[in-house]
């Protein structure tokens, strides 16, 4: 490129970056304009942070509202409610990534074996539907089928005769985590197969050959190639996951909530949202929101390096 | 035992490869169409919901074809119009913020796919900062009063607009597809970043533009959040919102079809019906958009 040319090399520091950008300005221009939207609508937010030190109140705004330091932290670690929606965040977390975490896996190895080239193909298409129907739409279609009275998974089992009553699937908070959770599995799983597809796909066909000829059966190739092969991303995958922990979901928990399940379904979604924006205690959610995002970025940061440093491509 | 018999040929030929096939073989098949079942019957379900009777449906004899075939519960819905204008709304809504995400998107991923442009560490760090770390839900909500967004149709349109995950996709595309040496070459004939945008990034980032287009208008369509945090106005909420409202909250707005709507058709009817009038647009698209996805997420599983 132009900046290259020979003479560019007797020229000063400032004229070689009014060459460079004489060739150049046209791509900072186009960056202005995502970076201008970045700033408007994210970064413009960030200052609001300091809620979490302040008393708000609404109606002053920040110049009239008093600093207070930590008092809103403090709080908080001491609120019941804090601590339950963390307790609850943190186990659904965990238990979705548990329960969760391998079914794509064994999914995608199972289509990989599977050989009808065209029910493959098309059961693949139906599996991935889950993941384009919004949470509104899947909590909907679930209160249809699991109502304990006038659902059809219940009226099948009484006519069935196996059950007498109706079983509170979405209405008794233990029937409800269970489902949750399996809802959650049901929605992704057809999804996350793809990323180990393309993975398997990338395995060198002589190693199955070789396995083959050494007598390998169909079990022992599993095991022996195709899991082997793969690891690298399903450690990838997890250490991921692992990262987020400290989300949560507010559109797939607020579409499954109802006041019988409240117990587990307050999650810190529900805290920030309930507290901070139908409650007004704005300091307070603010705080709980400062501290969500720090946590979860710790874990990503930490997650990222703990993936290098086993070998494995990061995220950052 | 020479003749092959046809129908044999023809089983033959849906296998691949030579090898015979297995119990274990079915046995896959068999869990995969279980497993395919679960994800298309309760749609099913809901839909012969929705066209059955009222008497049928209370009477719960309704599985998984319609009884006693009515359109009652989508008149009502036509009648009533709150859902027909909300899909109109929505429709419009998902067109501009794919319209507007994807400018954004491709302004940033092009000037990033450049190998060796000054400052562009600083530049990534800046746009992608943000996927790791938000200011939360109520600096957000002042954010948003502050710039006067609050119950604006812009609300939904132009926060969200620039995704940094779709950008790293894009650009990946482009660098992968794109070779450097490229770009020298229409620099020293004389073209302008914007021209070899226009002329030659572009024409050859068709498969990617879709991909990319059908997540933006996808993920809008889906969300509800942003709408139950910032608007308050009924005609501005979009689909989704008006469903859970009408399906989820079993509190005031239950149902709030006109009385006239409720006569004809029970609750139970009216509710399925309302879930397949806001399933049924993205299932119609779905099955022609469903391998653009599938190839965008491979170029994003592929490291830049």
């Amino acid at each position: 490129m132009n900046q290259r040319v020979p003479v560019a090399r007797n020229l000063g520091r400032g004229q070689r970056f009014l060459i460079y950008m004489r060739n150049h300005w046209q791509l900072y221009l186009l960056l202005m304009v995502p970076v201008a939207f970045v700033i408007v609508f994210k970064y413009a937010a960030y200052p609001g942070l300091q809620i979490a030190f302040m008393n708000f109140k609404p109606a002053k705004g920040f110049a009239g509202s008093a600093w207070v330091g930590w008092e809103n932290f403090e709080k908080i670690f001491r609120d019941k409610d804090f601590l339950r929606a963390l307790q609850n965040s943190l186990a659904f977390n965990f238990l979705d990534l548990l329960v969760g975490f391998p079914v794509p896996i064994a999914l995608a190895i199972m289509l990989n074996e599977l050989r009808f080239n065209r029910f493959k193909r098309v059961s693949q298409t139906i599996l991935y539907l889950p993941h384009f129907l919004s949470w509104v739409i899947i909590a909907s279609v679930a209160l249809t089928l699991f109502k304990p009275e006038t659902g059809l998974i219940n009226t099948l089992m009484m006519q069935a005769g196996w059950i007498d009553q109706g079983i509170p699937f979405l209405t008794e908070k233990w029937h409800w985590a269970v489902t949750y959770l399996l809802i959650g599995v049901w929605q992704n799983m057809g999804w996350g197969t793809i990323i180990y597809l393309a993975a398997i796909t990338g395995i060198d066909a002589e190693l199955y050959e070789a396995a083959t000829i050494d007598g390998a059966g169909r079990w022992r190739k599993i095991w022996n190639v195709t899991l082997p092969c793969i690891r690298g991303t399903m450690v990838t995958l997890l250490i991921m996951n692992l990262g987020r922990v400290m989300g949560s979901n507010f559109e797939r928990i607020n579409a499954f909530g109802n006041v019988q399940v409240k117990d587990f379904q307050y999650q810190l979604a529900i805290y920030i949202y309930e507290k901070g924006l139908s409650g007004g205690n704005y300091s307070r959610a603010t705080a709980v929101g400062l501290f969500q995002s720090l946590v979860g970025l710790l874990l990503v940061i930490a997650s990222d390096r703990f993936a290098k440093r086993l070998g494995e491509d990061g995220l950052l | 035992m020479t003749t092959i018999h046809p129908q044999a040929n023809k089983k033959a030929s849906i296998f691949r490869g030579v090898n015979r096939v297995r119990i274990s073989d079915f046995v896959i098949a068999f869990i995969i169409l279980l497993l395919s079942l679960t994800c298309i019957l309760p749609f099913i379900h809901v839909a012969a919901k929705s066209l059955s009777s009222n008497t049928a449906v209370l009477s719960k004899s309704v599985y998984l074809w319609p009884k006693d075939l009515t359109l009652d519960a989508y008149k009502a819905i036509f009648a009533d119009g709150q859902l027909t204008y909300s899909l109109g709304y929505t429709i419009v809504v998902t067109v501009l913020f794919t319209a507007i995400g994807m400018v954004v998107t491709t302004f940033a991923a092009y000037p990033l796919a450049i190998s060796g442009l000054k400052g562009k560490p600083v530049f990534a760090f800046i746009l992608m900062f943000t996927m790791y770390f938000s200011a939360g839900l109520i600096p957000e909500y002042l954010l948003m009063k502050d710039l006067g967004l609050l119950n604006t149709m812009w609300v939904l349109v132009l926060p969200l607009s620039f995704s940094p995950y779709n950008m790293l996709i894009m650009r990946s595309f482009l660098r992968a597809t794109i070779p450097d040496s490229l770009y020298e070459a229409a620099n020293l004939d004389g073209a302008t970043y914007m021209q070899i945008l226009t002329k030659i990034v572009l024409p050859l980032s068709k498969s990617i533009i879709a991909t990319l287009s059908l997540f933006y208008a996808v993920g809008r369509w889906n969300a509800y959040a942003d709408a139950q945090y910032y608007i308050t106005t009924k005609r501005l909420q979009p689909l989704q919102y008006l469903l859970s409202n009408m399906v989820l909250n079993s509190g005031a707005d239950a149902i709030s079809l006109s009385e006239a709507a409720a006569q004809t058709s029970t609750p139970e009817v009216l509710q399925a019906a309302a879930i397949m009038f806001a399933t049924l647009p993205i299932i119609m698209v779905y099955p022609f958009v469903q391998k653009y996805f599938v190839k965008g997420v491979m170029v994003g599983a592929v490291k830049g």
